[in-house]
């Protein structure tokens, strides 16, 4: 536990690249596979379900320190983080533990789980009175499930690596799925050997940055191939030894809550993995983001809902087919056996392939890309045909190509205070517009957009025009006027303004605007899909 | 506030109208008297001060040549149009003082700045017995509990070394007047050479011909061009960070020594390397020990998270309340405060440029 909090706060002392890799390097080196293994597993963002309520840490920490609640909660408002209130109200401790990390998670935080309250709180107060200040800041971090540290999966990819001597790829693809934290998988891990034994296990998804200047100095349009970039859940269908995995980006295993695409896996040919995307669909037409939000999380999916929202599977890429793995292959070749696959499942209500754009110059592919919406896609995808699929974000093979978003100018009519490393400034803005009776109604939240220097100012000024609380949320006079961007718009009763919008982000702050003439809910209302 | 208070806001300032004067005054008055030379407590153009001995010469640098400046040895009491006015070591920087004032038979404590942990470059806090206590309450909430300053100094040294080993220079920001000099008595001189920017340098001489015994600097400014920094450590304005004049020391690691960096979100958000714990000011359980001390029935909050610290007084049936100064607004404007005092120093580092005499 020590090593590990001081690896934590090495990473958290530092912003370059370069160091962290170091410490975590070193950390890896000299830890006992068993607490690199969690370590590991904890680094790159998986955490086991939450053992003991939030709510519950905050009251037994708060009674441990003499604080009252009140003032837990203005501390908390300062801090913006549960784990770290508590770690910086508790009495200072004399202690600190050389227990090793997984000693901690595996005999005293996970059998918390299910145990009854008073064992959690007891169990609770020897865990803090046994540590030092960093390390009861990491404990409860593990116990709050919200472990994150200022490293990407990437990093940590590549310091294992680098102390195994293996190839990054494999380390990053050894990641991917289900896999419980202990030696034996760290063991196999850094193995040498390439033959993996878990046939659960997805690719790393490959993924595009968007398109920066002029389409043209992509070189010639024949290089390329463009599909539509739809707007559902990234996904990757693999069908293994006899069984069928569907897995999301956010590497969660959907299997079960997606059956009309788990029945279509059971056709596929042994030893295949399909790299796609979810998409509600009917009658051959995609359905709006909002319809499939509608599934997202159920986990239980009756047939009322299945029969409302169906969904497919457009299916971008082969990376696997009679289990070989096909990713250094040209992505033409891969889209053509796709393409075969595809035919042979001949299920076109479940799996299609993505529909290509053909243009014969730039200007008919922006021509294309200008009907994007009205087919419900975000944009063009953009894919060098001789293209590898790649482990990760890499610039060059793959672009996505958005339309530009709708924009809208509104006011700030309401602000929250961020979390993490924006505690106590308020960055949570709310936006409002015109409506019919020149009534400010609120439309859109947007956290992000704006640089360091801005939100200072935009916090400065909040600070002095508040109105009112509700909670933590301070209504603030309606002067500041920001260009909003955002990709979709829908009706929606469920906002006060009849309007929800998808990604909505701030482009810019018009300080050269008043409030008046910041836009009105009927322009908006001009902006929606017949 | 009650009608008969010794002190009462008034736009210019605290202003005690029994003795004709103000305390911390933030417009220019007749009639001062100064807790301590921080921009925010001693206001330019007043036509006469009243300071400590020891923070005479810190308050000339800020306050001008020209200034009137009467200085008062600590603890030693003067009549003022009938009040008796003294002055009381507050350990906040060199020179900082309460200020006692006693008049027929009542006596108030502004404490204006203050710490209670001792350090090398001021004298320590006296706890000054009273009825009435005006405290500030810039770290009033209990995550602020300041770790040893012997240990801090300790992570200090400990990152200026490894830079040092890695071949970077080490730029450490600390306001200019009291942190900066604060911190220069706790380097370790034998790591490295120590520049100071120009602002620093200035106040820094003040403190020398004060008596306070640091180790020697060098003013960055008058180093050659070309000059490696490699190993150097250079003490800055926080002002500085991110200026071409900081770019010139590069390979560099930037630190920032404040009582903000308690907060991970706050260290992270200053995009500084590193974060040291290091506050001028007293913290949550200082206090709450410095008002018990005072042995004051009544205790006036200001600047800060005033609303907190009254209410927790108040819940342990102490008479607090908000006293009303340019401060108020909600609990944590304080963080407004830091920023207006970054401004004040990167105010004058413009004004004093590079150039300094």
């Amino acid at each position: 536990m020590r090593d590990f909090a001081r690896l934590y706060a090495a990473l958290d002392e530092t912003t370059r690249t370069g160091e962290k890799v170091e410490a975590l390097t070193r950390y890896f080196e000299q830890a006992p596979p068993a607490d690199a293994a969690w370590a590991v597993y904890f680094l790159i963002g998986r955490k086991p379900r939450q053992v003991v309520p939030s709510r519950k840490i905050r009251e037994w920490a708060a009674a441990e320190a003499g604080v009252p609640d009140w003032l837990f909660q203005e501390s908390y408002d300062a801090v913006g983080d549960v784990a770290e209130t508590v770690a910086l109200l508790l009495p200072p401790s004399e202690h600190s533990t050389d227990r090793p990390l997984a000693e901690w998670v595996e005999e005293r935080l996970l059998p918390l789980r299910g145990a009854d309250e008073e064992a959690q709180r007891a169990a609770m107060l020897d865990a803090w009175r046994a540590m030092d200040r960093p390390q009861q800041f990491v404990w409860n971090k593990l116990i709050s499930g919200s472990f994150r540290v200022g490293v990407s999966q990437q990093l940590v990819t590549r310091a294992l690596a680098k102390v195994g001597g293996v190839d990054a790829a494999v380390v990053a693809h050894r990641l991917m799925g289900d896999w419980e934290p202990g030696p034996r998988f760290l063991e196999r891990l850094l193995a040498a050997d390439a033959t993996d034994a878990d046939h659960s296990r997805p690719y790393p998804f490959c993924l595009a940055y968007g398109v920066e200047g002029d389409v043209a100095a992509l070189g010639p349009v024949d290089d390329w191939v463009a599909e539509w970039k739809w707007d559902g859940i990234r996904s990757q269908l693999i069908r293994r030894g006899g069984d069928t995995f569907l897995w999301s980006r956010g590497e969660e295993l959907v299997t079960d809550r997606y059956p009309e695409i788990a029945t279509v896996g059971a056709m596929l040919p042994e030893g295949t993995a399909i790299d796609g995307e979810i998409l509600p669909y009917r009658d051959g037409v995609p359905l709006p983001f909002a319809q499939l939000q509608r599934r997202i999380g159920r986990k239980a999916v009756g047939k009322a809902i299945l029969a409302e929202v169906p969904v497919v599977l457009i299916a971008y890429d082969l990376m696997e087919a009679g289990g070989r793995d096909l990713r250094a292959e040209p992505f033409e070749a891969r889209r053509a056996r796709l393409a075969e696959v595809v035919a042979r499942v001949g299920r076109p209500d479940r799996l299609v392939l993505s529909p290509t754009v053909v243009a014969d110059s730039w200007e008919a592919m922006a021509a294309a890309r200008d009907e994007a919406r009205s087919r419900q896609a975000e944009g063009l995808m953009l894919k060098r045909k001789d293209s590898p699929y790649h482990v990760g974000r890499k610039r060059g093979d793959w672009w996505k190509w958005k339309v530009d978003p709708f924009t809208v100018d509104a006011v700030l009519t309401a602000a929250q205070r961020g979390s993490g490393k924006r505690a106590s400034l308020y960055t949570d803005y709310t936006f409002s517009v015109w409506d019919d009776d020149r009534r400010l109604v609120p439309f859109a939240k947007a956290y992000s957009g704006l640089t360091d220097a801005e939100i200072a100012r935009v916090d400065a000024f909040i600070r002095r025009n508040m109105v009112e609380k509700f909670g933590p949320v301070r209504t603030v006079k309606p002067e500041l006027v920001f260009e909003l961007a955002f990709e979709g718009i829908q009706r929606s009763p469920r906002h006060k303004s009849g309007i929800a919008v998808r990604f909505p982000r701030i482009l810019r702050w018009r300080d050269d605007k008043p409030a008046e003439e910041a836009d009105t809910l009927d322009s908006i209302r001009g902006m929606l899909p017949d | 506030m009650n009608a008969d208070d010794l002190l009462k806001p008034t736009d210019a300032g605290l202003y005690c109208e029994a003795g004709g004067f103000y305390v911390d005054p933030w417009r220019p008055v007749p009639r001062a008297v100064v807790t301590h030379a921080h921009a925010d407590h001693a206001c330019w153009g007043c036509g006469r001060y009243l300071g400590s001995e020891e923070g005479e010469r810190v308050l000339r640098v800020r306050m001008g040549a020209e200034a009137v400046i009467d200085a008062l040895p600590y603890g030693e009491p003067i009549d003022v149009n009938g009040v008796r006015v003294s002055l009381h070591p507050a350990g906040h920087i060199l020179g900082s003082a309460q200020v006692r004032l006693e008049h027929r038979g009542r006596v108030w404590v502004v404490s204006g700045d203050y710490k209670v942990e001792p350090d090398a470059t001021c004298s320590p806090f006296e706890p000054v017995r009273c009825d009435v206590f005006v405290t500030e309450s810039t770290f009033g909430l209990p995550i602020y509990r300041w770790p040893s300053q012997a240990s801090v100094f300790d992570e200090i040294n400990a990152w200026w070394r490894a830079n040092r080993d890695a071949g970077r220079a080490s730029l450490l920001l600390a306001y200019a007047l009291g942190k900066s000099q604060r911190l220069l008595s706790g380097l370790d001189p034998s790591i490295g050479p120590i520049y100071t920017h120009g602002a620093v340098e200035k106040l820094t001489r003040a403190y020398r011909e004060g008596g306070v015994d640091l180790p020697p600097t060098s003013y960055a400014g008058a180093a050659t061009r070309g000059k490696s920094w490699a190993g150097a450590m250079i003490v800055a304005p926080p002002s500085a960070q991110g200026t071409p004049w900081a770019r010139k020391f590069a390979p560099l690691s930037t630190g920032i020594a404040s009582g903000w960096m308690t907060i991970r979100g706050t260290r992270r958000r200053k995009a500084a390397d590193r974060g040291f714990v290091l506050s001028d000011h007293v913290d949550w359980p200082g206090l709450l020990g410095a008002v018990e001390a005072t042995g004051a029935r009544r205790v006036l909050v200001t600047h800060g998270y005033t609303a907190v610290v009254v209410r927790y007084l108040r819940e342990r049936g102490v008479e607090a309340e908000v006293l009303a100064t340019r401060y108020v607004g909600e609990g944590d404007a304080q963080e407004g405060a830091e920023a207006e005092a970054m401004e004040a120093d990167e105010a004058e580092a413009a004004e004093s440029g590079e150039a300094i005499g």
